[in-house]
């Protein structure tokens, strides 16, 4: 019997344990979840439109992505994001068939084909040194058969096959700090020129014979009046250089072994100059652009070196390549903006008086100034030049033009996300009709009777196909009201283009996006960045009807001291409700628990010289706020000089809504033994359930549960840079648990022969966190349980029930309570790049790891699997508690995977909105791509599922009630007869 | 008892009453006979209703006692039943459990109604209803105990702090790495 009852038990507990499994069946997918791809800022475009085949346009961009669009609809054919380190500095197409990019400095060279984007080869250049980059596909170079391709990379010119890839010959340019310009193919030669600087002040050329590598010539020379990096080429032989000061052009003649210089200030070309001018990049035969302020001068240089003013724009304009439309003939585009649009003209480079072509194409939205245009003809059927342009915006967006409007556009700032934020959608009111999204009671009824239909496997493939597009409307998941699950939620996201979208969660689609004004380049702001963003004004009960707002702080520049800026903007409406420069620069934000009387959260910001400042200025919010001045503190963590400081606040004679601070404790990490590389700290908005941790035995353990809990990792600095730049003798991980308030190290742990990178994960009472094991060659996570045994002895059961104790008294950090901690490490697969952890409404729900991992999917990890009380043979209590048997490494369970077969290309973070309903989470993964998904960590237990079928259950109810009905009669008339006998 | 009992006035010059048994002469209009004596005639007769009354009680108190261990042989059924039934909260332990505390406490309630059935002057119920009530109040404690060990009574103080709300920290404060 005892055995019978022990493998009823084990059965027990191994259900207990398998029992959230988390998949999706097939035609689940799409349900709760929504992807978006996207590709970033283009830096560069292709265009392939021969005749044959689909059109599309091959683009690189600043998130490193290479892509193949359409260019009839903007969509996607194929894309391949390069990772972080490995940034495109040249894409061009070889041979008609392959896409050819050069990345990571010049030092890889690929090529992709160009129908399917498979890679077709790779080759590693090696130099020297590294240098700027340059790429030339030459159009008619053949050394044997094969066509070349010369790639300049790492101080070094590379010929490489465009076939196979092989680097046919490596010319080494033995100059140190040689920084390519140009490199020229004279048309009908194979000679290579290459031009370039040397520092700011000396001109080389060389030439190179492209089909040996034979250095031919070189010439060196020193420029007058110095370089400032901007250099036009003109033509095959001429060069134009803007000085270091930005007051002079030098033109710089390369022909035929000598070289020579002359110079004409800018004021003699353009009458009104003042400042400095800058050269635009144009690569028209003659013809070079000088950018003054906001206008743009074209200057010919004629053959015998004169200089002379061609036309002048006074609008901020983009110029576009040249494009050879046919022989000798050259077009090329300039775009500027309008108030509510964009003008377009292409001109022939030899003809200056005449258009080709003059549209204004209207914008429905603000998208900013032009940043790049790419042209591409196509032959009308008259036979005359028609021409598209693609256009990248100051919103980072790609907009498609031809014949005057927009084709298509793609919003591809929501590649570079910085921070997001969620608010609640307005209450839906009664009186306003929603029945557009509400459907009949009939149709309700079809629907539940179509997939009871599917439930019995009675339905057609019409049928099932019906039954997958009514889930895929989910009656209503796209409504713009407040649900009473919470699943309707907006997401507020800040781009690094200044641009502010929200996004529905329900099926992801862009509600309102705004190019904030203050987060545009003017002259007082030149280059404004986006840092963060707050929720600032959420109303509760009693201003339901006011809309919420949110707080986007960003900065003039990158530097710590440039100044502040502030926009609010209305999170319905997303308009900007206004906007203000602060006086102060902005390093740290730290929104306060407190609310002032309408409602609007108090943040304090802490400027570079360590004064904070209260937002926002009401005498109101002041009055919230001096109550509790003395019990706020805010700490500053320098990660280059290995220190952290706390701080308290004190009042400022001179301003109200300033505060000087004062250092009350630092921490100084010795700079020879330990570098800080991460920190974490817990979300301001994790709601805990309990204090108590109730383990076998009834026993109970007290949760640390602090919301001032720092988690600090340190590494050796000689194990710093890569994984195996260290051996594991020199290497170590160093782990602190600080408390912020009063700078004590709670806890110091250190793992020997480990290193980074570490990410890591705080919530609760616990820290995760993920780093390399270097003696084990393996990468590992530990955890680390933090439980205050000052309230261990709370055990009273009579105290507790009459409530005699202490154990819900706000307690202080100066209390100094004593704490125990608990710690246990795994072996874990992946390399990690993000780690969040689920969050609900109450945080009753058991806990969830969401790991981004390499491969760029999410995946779920039961927080049991990280507990520091594993042990390897459990005892039955422990066993009944859901303590899992240890094991030496974390199981990946493939269904697991949040994003199920989809990839976050270039994830970058996760973030988890609890919704109303207990059970369920809701989750965001931003990278270059966009998913979004609904988690339940055990199940939804609280709530039936989407697919249960309410047909099935009127119908068994009404075949209930008729079976009574039925055998009630039949009893009756049973009886009757019974009594006749 | 009432059998024979003399039916006086009823057209009927006279009857004897051969059940009387009262003693008192006083109470007769005829006096006894001579040589009669009440007293042995009385004796005789009572002889044999004793010995049936004595009888019967026996058998009450018998049948009181044996009603009165019946909950003992529950409490051993029941115990059996709660070995098997294990230390984990499932659908058969509950069930079990929930019996064994609802079964004694039906039958404290319907002690009265046990035990009507065996009441009689001459037996005492007192000793069986106090057996029975401390037999089914074991019952109770084993059903008790059981829903102890089941871990669904509240004496631990884990069972009163496991929904105890965080305590509220006095001191706030923030901060971080600055901003890139």
């Amino acid at each position: 019997m005892g055995t019978m009852l022990r493998v009823f038990l084990l059965l027990l507990s191994l259900l207990s344990i398998t029992a959230p499994a988390f998949s999706l069946y097939e035609d689940q997918v799409g349900l709760a979840d929504w992807h978006q791809k996207y590709i970033g800022k283009v830096k560069d475009a292709v265009f392939h439109t021969q005749k044959t085949g689909r059109k599309r346009v091959v683009v690189s961009t600043e998130e490193n992505v290479i892509a193949s669009l359409d260019l009839r609809h903007g969509e996607i054919f194929w894309r391949h994001v390069l990772g972080p380190n490995d940034a495109i500095d040249g894409i061009d197409i070889a041979m008609g068939k392959y896409v050819i990019t050069l990345s990571s400095e010049g030092s890889i060279l690929r090529a992709w084909n160009l129908p399917d984007g498979q890679m077709v080869w790779e080759a590693f250049l090696q130099g020297p040194h590294s240098s700027k980059s340059s790429l030339l596909v030459p159009a008619s170079l053949k050394v044997d058969k094969d066509n070349v391709i010369l790639a300049f990379g790492k101080g070094c010119l590379h010929a490489v096959s465009g076939i196979h890839g092989e680097i046919l010959w490596k010319k080494d340019l033995e100059a140190e700090s040689f920084e390519i310009q140009h490199m020229i193919q004279t048309s009908g030669s194979d000679l290579i020129h290459l031009v370039g600087f040397v520092g700011s002040s000396q001109f080389d050329s060389y030439t190179i014979d492209a089909k040996s590598g034979e250095l031919l010539k070189h010439d060196s020379a020193a420029i007058p009046g110095g370089y400032s990096g901007q250099a036009s080429l003109v033509s095959s032989s001429t060069l134009v250089v803007m000085d270091s000061a930005g007051s002079t052009v030098t033109t710089i003649s390369f022909q035929d072994g000598k070289v020579t210089f002359s110079q004409t200030p800018v004021s003699t070309l353009i009458e009104d100059f003042v400042g400095k001018a800058k050269l635009l990049a144009l690569k028209l035969e003659g013809v070079f652009a000088v950018k003054t302020g906001t206008h743009t001068t074209f200057v010919r240089v004629t053959v015998e070196g004169k200089l002379e003013v061609v036309d002048k724009i006074n609008h901020a304009t983009a110029v576009s390549d040249v494009l050879e439309i046919s022989e000798n003939r050259q077009a090329f585009a300039f775009v500027h903006r309008r108030s509510n649009g964009i003008d377009l003209t292409v001109k022939l480079g030899a003809d200056w008086n005449h258009d080709l072509l003059k549209e204004s194409i209207k914008m429905d939205q603000e998208r900013g100034s032009v940043q790049k245009v790419y042209i591409n003809n196509y032959i009308r059927t008259d036979r005359s030049h028609g021409f598209r342009a693609l256009i990248v915006m100051e919103d980072h967006s790609l907009l498609l033009v031809q014949q005057g409007a927009v084709v298509w556009s793609r919003e591809d700032a929501l590649a570079s996300v910085i921070d997001v934020k969620t608010s609640e959608l307005p209450v839906e009111k009664k009186g306003v009709s929603v029945a557009k999204v509400e459907e009949s009671l009939f149709e309700w009824l079809q629907g539940h009777v179509l997939k009871l239909k599917g439930t019995l496997m009675l339905a057609s493939p019409d049928d099932m196909a019906a039954i997958q597009s009514l889930r895929l409307k989910a009656s209503g998941k796209s409504k713009m009201t407040r649900d009473h699950n919470g699943f309707r939620k907006l997401l507020i996201v800040l781009t690094k283009a200044g641009k502010v979208f929200a996004l529905h969660t329900g099926d992801g689609r862009i509600v309102w996006s705004r190019l904030l004004n203050s987060l545009r380049q003017s002259e007082t702001c030149e280059n404004p960045t986006g840092l963060n963003l707050f929720p600032w004004h959420v109303p509760h009960h009693h201003a339901l009807d006011e809309n919420p707002s949110a707080l986007v702080v960003s900065r003039c520049g990158p530097s710590d001291d440039a100044l502040g800026l502030l926009s609010f903007v209305d999170t319905y409406t997303g308009k900007e409700l206004s906007s203000s420069s602060l006086d102060h620069s902005v390093v740290q934000v730290i929104p306060l628990p407190f609310m002032d009387s309408t409602e609007q959260r108090l943040h304090l910001l802490i400027d570079a010289s360590g004064q904070a400042h209260l937002y926002p200025k009401t005498s109101d919010a002041l009055g919230v706020f001096r109550p509790e001045l003395t019990n706020v503190y805010w700490y500053s963590v320098e990660a280059e000089t290995g220190i952290i400081k706390g701080y308290a606040l004190k009042e400022k004679a001179s301003d109200d809504y300033s505060f000087d601070t004062r250092g009350i404790w630092s921490i100084v990490f010795p700079s020879e033994s330990e570098k800080i590389i991460k920190t974490s700290t817990r979300k301001l908005n994790e709601v805990v359930h309990t204090q108590a941790k109730v383990v076998a035995d009834q026993d109970a353990m007290f949760k640390y549960i602090s919301k001032n809990l720092l988690f600090v990792a340190t590494v050796a600095p000689k194990a710093s840079g890569d994984i195996g730049s260290s051996t594991p003798e020199e290497s170590w991980l160093i782990v602190y648990l600080i408390d912020t308030i009063t700078g004590r190290i709670l806890h110091r742990m250190t793992h020997h022969g480990a290193q980074g990178p570490v990410e890591a994960v705080v919530s609760e009472n616990w820290v995760i966190y993920h780093y390399f094991n270097l003696r084990a060659h393996k990468y590992e996570m530990s955890v680390i349980e933090i439980y205050d045994q000052s309230r261990a002895d709370n055990k009273d059961v009579w105290k507790l029930i009459l409530g005699k104790h202490n154990l819900t008294s706000p307690v202080s950090s100066y209390s100094r309570p004593e704490i125990m901690t608990r710690s246990q490490s795994y072996f874990f697969t992946h390399s990690v790049k993000s780690i969040a952890v689920t969050s609900t409404a109450k945080g009753i729900t058991s806990k969830q790891l969401l790991i981004g991992t390499v491969g760029d999917q999410v995946l779920a990890l039961d927080k049991r699997f990280l507990d520091p009380r594993r042990s390897v043979n459990p005892t039955q209590a422990e066993k009944e508690e859901g303590i899992i048997p240890l094991t030496d490494s974390l199981p990946i369970i493939p269904q697991s995977y949040i994003t199920h077969a989809l990839k976050v290309e270039g994830l970058r973070g996760i973030e988890t909105v609890p919704a109303k309903l207990e059970s369920t989470t809701l989750i965001f993964a931003y990278g270059v791509d966009l998913f979004f998904t609904r988690f339940a960590p055990s199940r939804t237990y609280d709530s039936l599922t989407e697919d249960f079928s309410y047909a099935l259950l009127l119908l068994t109810i009404v075949a209930l009630v008729a079976a009574i009905f039925i055998t009630w009669i039949l009893s009756e008339k049973k009886e009757l007869r019974d009594k006749w006998r | 008892m009432d059998k024979g009992k003399a039916i006086m006035g009823s057209g009927r010059r006279w009857a004897v009453d051969f059940s009387d048994n009262s003693l008192a002469p006083s109470s007769r209009d005829i006096p006894d006979p001579p040589g009669f004596s009440r007293g042995s005639q009385e004796q005789d007769d009572s002889t044999v209703t004793k010995q049936k009354k004595d009888a019967e009680a026996n058998w009450k108190a018998q049948k009181a006692w044996e009603v009165a261990q019946a909950p003992f042989k529950n409490l051993l059924m029941m115990g059996f039943m709660m070995w098997m039934a294990g230390n984990t909260v499932h659908l058969f332990s509950i069930g079990i459990t929930f019996s064994a505390l609802w079964q004694p406490l039906s039958a404290l309630q319907g002690v009265g109604k046990v035990f009507e059935p065996y009441k009689d002057n001459k037996v005492d119920l007192l000793a069986p209803k106090l057996v029975f009530i401390a037999l089914n109040l074991g019952a109770m404690i084993l059903g008790v105990w059981k829903l102890n060990t089941l871990g669904l009574l509240p004496t631990h103080a884990s069972d009163w702090v496991s929904s105890l709300p965080p305590a509220q920290e006095v001191e706030y404060s923030g901060g971080g790495i600055a901003f890139h």
